[in-house]
């Protein structure tokens, strides 16, 4: 333990433990900008300097191990003139317009600038001289360089958290930026849509490409049939963007609200995450049976899941020779896009020109997809609008609903029943634990050997995990499985899908069915959930959807009474005819910067 | 020599016979090689002076296993180029510096960062590096050394954005701490010296602690390789014994119209007529990595200031928030003043501005970007200004 003084108090502190953190156990809180705790220390907006009794320099509290006896200051005469210069300068290089930010009221310079009271603007406005413009080519991410503060959060979350490096550092002094491979546009580049660089920027510089008024024309067009989903994630962070603590469920009132803004059709992603075991199941046991029985060699596995968009342009990108590896199954957003204009169309006797289908995502990487050409399978766009669960929290304030008096209301139907399966979607692991509960069932005719459905091996946070289910007593068109070992791996963050499948290319990891998710933690740690985000609200998020789950009355895809009257009444059978034309899609090998 | 001639010396430039030096070493304990250096009182010749000894003991004392010794010949200190000289003339002392730090401190491996603009010099040192490892074989000693170009960023002189650059990666200085000497090169300890300091090195182990002492003042011990340019008679190389004081070095080194001396390049300070007297050049006072710049009184310093700022401007890794945007402020200021767009006042707002980058500034470019600013504004007020 090292001792130290911070404002004329004792502290004990491990080694190791940073100025900053030592201050937080003293309940004083240093400014910080640069400073995220799903990064590295960076070191460089030097907010949170302090002073040291006896040291030359400020010291920059983030990235400065304590060490014994030293005295700091963390509001001192220096420390204040510093500071209040520091977002004096940075307010000089920083777009101030707020009032015409998409950020306005929720960026993290705005807060300090207040905290500070800086009003005099000392400086002379060197964001005019430069001759920015705006990034608008992206569908799911904007980016605006005059309202960067270069804290490089977003580049390290790049780098660090999905190690995709889309956004670099380039140019030195007066020119230094944040910016892409040969300044190409967010939409030109490696970038996979994920959004996690939005989750960090403190400013306006990174925010989503919002469609909220598309929406809201649609809604209020009295000709369109506005039909909206909403995804696993959504119910479990949407409470916080409106005031609520992390961790909070809020599906009751979240489906009360959608009714309330106008949305003629409130259904669940949740009934096509149902689907999406049953096609992907499907798909999995057809591949083992090629390579176990009839010794097809070409048969593609490990198989790996398709249902994170932000994963998938990364597998397009960075490994293109496994493309054949990932499930042909559409995400389950894109699913319920396609059946939203045949299937909804057919049974609500609606003209599908008429519809308009939005969806509701924790994740930028949705509008994306919804955008690849390859999505119209209905012979419309599938999906039209996609909006994350912040953009959904503003139009909930737009409408003036006082969302925490909400009564809890159902979703409508059909395609609105869903199973907890589907539920667990939203976290990591998820899609495995909803696969095996099916998978081993259909094998074993018994439910999978765990307590309470509840797959523990493939649930937590580590980066990346290995879990294996033993088939034994096969129903006998499965007797081919007996005594296999169903190998399987999970990976969330993309960095950790890059080691997973460097192991897998490598021959190090060899297993049969690989889920990953872009996003740490998985949806619900998505790029379009509420910020801030860190590990610990991941958690909280985690522990909601399991509970969701634990809530449901049926917990598997395969029970779930409008699973089984789609394949009777419309689908036929997974991987059948229909499914293949509406549920199933093809991959394109892509650029490598 | 008249008597207003400061002293010259010739020990960096000597031609020396270094095997002998590397004979000497080779049998030597390692810590005995730094207290020899400590007793010497050697401080860093690129200009923050830390004494190199300790520098040497301390990753001496590190346990990892793998070291690293790395030559730091950037030099890109406006108005620097004795690194350069020394490379040119007598680069197997370089070496040979490099081999006794490996013995100091138990590195096998060492690395020369050598500036962009100096790769002229790589195919002759090249022949002088195969000469050394030649020697190392013969002394059966498995120390390695490489060059390493850089890529024309002066940040890449500050130690760690130079460690990152040899990683490959963007020059940007890291936190510190943790120093180079317990987390450097590849994040290894590492000790780096200057040129020009490795070369010392070698001259006092040849001829030993007390004869380095003799030259210098207490504070500053032996001699100094000095790039003496601007409004002089005599611009060039000179070997000059510490101590004196400015106007000494302008009686010396000076036009007869000389107003000022800019003592250590873009990030030293202006030291204007009236000071020459009490100005020691040394660690006690005005510590310089070598560049001496003189202007008479046909210069205005304004234009000198705004070339230093121009530069730092430009220079600036761009990471930290006070280089990066006061470089920026502190030029537009000053043009500002200049055109009468902000009042005289401004200058003092700028003057605060400096000591704030001075003090939070993460390395120390922008921590001595205040000092051309503060030296020149203060005693050159009126040519900012008018």
């Amino acid at each position: 333990m090292v001792s130290l003084s911070i404002n004329g108090m004792q502290v004990k502190v491990p080694e190791g433990t940073t100025i900053l953190e030592a201050a937080k156990q003293l309940n004083f809180r240093i400014p910080t900008l640069c400073h995220h705790d799903d990064l590295c220390v960076a070191g460089n907006c030097r907010v949170c300097v302090v002073e040291q009794l006896g040291a030359k320099a400020l010291v920059a509290s983030c990235a400065t191990p304590v060490t014994e006896g030293i005295q700091i200051l963390t509001n001192s005469l220096k420390v204040r003139s510093a500071r209040k210069h520091i977002i004096e300068l940075l307010l000089s290089e920083h777009n101030a317009d707020c009032t015409k930010c998409y950020k306005n009221g929720m960026c993290e310079l705005q807060d300090l600038s207040n905290e500070f009271a800086v009003g005099d603007h000392i400086f002379i406005d060197l964001n005019t001289i430069k001759d920015y413009t705006v990034d608008r080519f992206s569908p799911s991410i904007q980016k605006d360089d005059s309202k960067c503060i270069r804290c490089q959060r977003c580049v390290r979350t790049c780098e660090q958290l999905q190690g995709v490096n889309a956004l670099t550092v380039a140019f030195k002094g007066d020119q230094q930026r944040i910016t892409t491979f040969e300044d190409l546009s967010m939409a030109e580049v490696i970038c996979t849509n994920c959004g996690q660089c939005i989750n960090r920027c403190p400013t306006g510089a990174l925010v989503e490409r919002t469609y909220l008024d598309e929406v809201w024309d649609a809604i209020l067009d009295p000709t369109k049939h506005v039909v909206v989903q909403t995804a696993p994630a959504v119910r479990v962070g949407l409470g916080e963007e409106l005031g609520l603590k992390p961790g909070k469920r809020v599906t009751g009132q979240m489906v009360s609200a959608l009714k309330r803004l106008g949305f003629d059709s409130v259904l669940d992603t949740d009934f096509t995450a149902d689907l999406t075991i049953m096609e992907e199941g499907t798909e999995l046991l057809t591949r083992l049976k090629k390579a176990l029985v009839d010794k097809d060699s070409d048969v593609a596995l490990p198989m790996t899941t398709s249902c994170s968009p932000g994963w998938v342009k990364f597998i397009e990108h960075t490994f293109p020779e496994y493309l054949p590896n990932v499930s042909t199954c559409k995400s389950p957003q894109q699913m319920f896009g396609a059946l939203t204009k045949t299937y909804y169309s057919r049974n609500r006797n609606l003209d599908p020109k008429d519809i308009v289908s939005v969806s509701i995502m924790p994740c930028t990487a949705k509008k994306y997809e919804a955008n690849r050409p390859e999505m119209r399978s209905s012979g419309f766009k599938d999906v039209d609008y996609v909006l994350t669960t912040r953009e959904l929290a503003r139009m909930i304030k737009q409408a003036g609903v006082d969302f925490n008096r909400l009564k809890e209301d159902k979703y409508d139907s059909i395609m609105g029943v869903s199973s907890g399966a589907g539920v667990i979607f939203g976290a990591t692991g998820g899609v495995m634990e909803a696969a095996l509960r099916t998978a081993y069932e259909i094998v074993t005719g018994r439910p999978v050997p765990f307590e309470d459905l509840n797959i523990t091996p493939v649930r937590g946070m580590d980066g990346v995990r290995q879990a294996s289910v033993l088939f034994e007593d096969c129903k006998e068109e499965w007797s081919f499985l007996n005594g296999v070992e169903l190998q399987c791996a999970v990976a969330h963050g993309l960095v950790n899908a890059r080691k997973l499948m460097d192991g897998v290319k490598s021959g190090e990891i060899n297993v049969h069915f690989i889920e990953v998710m872009a996003c740490p933690g998985g949806c619900l740690g998505g790029g379009g959930q509420p910020i801030p985000t860190n590990e610990e609200i991941r958690k909280k998020r985690t522990e909601a959807i399991y509970a969701e789950d634990m809530s449901m009355e049926i917990r598997k895809s395969h029970e779930n009474p409008e699973i089984i009257g789609i394949y009777k009444d419309f689908l036929g059978e997974p991987l059948g005819h229909k499914s293949h034309e509406l549920l199933h899609t093809q991959y394109t090998k892509r650029v490598r910067y | 020599m008249s008597s207003n001639h400061v002293k010259r010396v010739d020990l960096i430039f000597e031609k020396i016979e270094c095997k002998a030096v590397l004979e000497k070493i080779v049998d030597m304990e390692p810590d005995d090689i730094c207290q020899e250096l400590l007793d010497s009182d050697l401080k860093g010749r690129g200009g923050a002076g830390f004494p190199t000894g300790m520098k040497w003991r301390f990753t001496a004392q590190e346990k990892d296993p793998v070291k690293y010794i790395v030559c730091n010949a950037d030099e890109g200190e406006p108005g620097t180029f004795k690194d350069r000289e020394i490379l040119d003339q007598v680069p197997g002392k370089v070496f040979c510096g490099m081999a006794i730090a490996g013995k100091a401190v138990g590195a096998k491996m060492g690395y020369v960062y050598l500036r962009g603009e100096y790769k002229f010099l790589i195919p002759k040192l090249n022949t002088e590096l195969d000469k050394f490892h030649k020697t190392m074989d013969e002394f059966n000693q498995n120390f390695r050394i490489q060059i390493r170009l850089g890529s024309g960023a002066y940040i890449c002189g500050e130690e760690s954005a130079l460690f990152e650059s040899i990683e490959g990666k963007r020059g940007e200085p890291r936190n510190k701490p943790p120093y180079p000497t317990s987390f450097g090169l590849f994040g290894k300890p590492t000790a780096i010296n200057n040129v020009e300091t490795l070369v010392h090195t070698v001259m006092i182990m040849n001829y030993g602690a007390d004869h380095f002492r003799e030259l210098g003042t207490k504070d500053s011990r032996g001699s100094k390789v000095f790039s003496i340019s601007g409004d002089t008679p005599k611009a060039g190389i000179f070997e000059l014994e510490l101590g004196m004081t400015v106007d000494q070095f302008v009686n010396d080194f000076g036009d007869g119209d000389t107003k000022a001396v800019q003592v250590g390049g873009a990030s030293g300070f202006c030291v204007p007529r009236k000071k020459f007297a009490e100005t020691i050049i040394g660690f006690e006072g005005m510590p310089t990595g070598g560049s001496m710049k003189l202007f008479n009184s046909s210069r205005s310093m304004y234009n000198v200031l705004h070339n230093y700022l121009d530069f730092f401007t430009e220079e600036s890794c761009g990471q930290c928030t006070p280089c990066r945007v006061g470089c920026q402020q502190l030029l537009k200021g000053v043009e500002a003043v200049k055109r009468g767009e902000k009042n005289s006042k401004y200058l003092d707002e700028l003057v605060k501005l400096a000591k704030t980058m001075k003090r939070a500034s993460k390395c120390g470019l922008g921590q001595s970007v205040g000092n051309a600013f503060g030296s020149i504004v203060e005693n050159f007020k009126e040519e900012i200004i008018y």
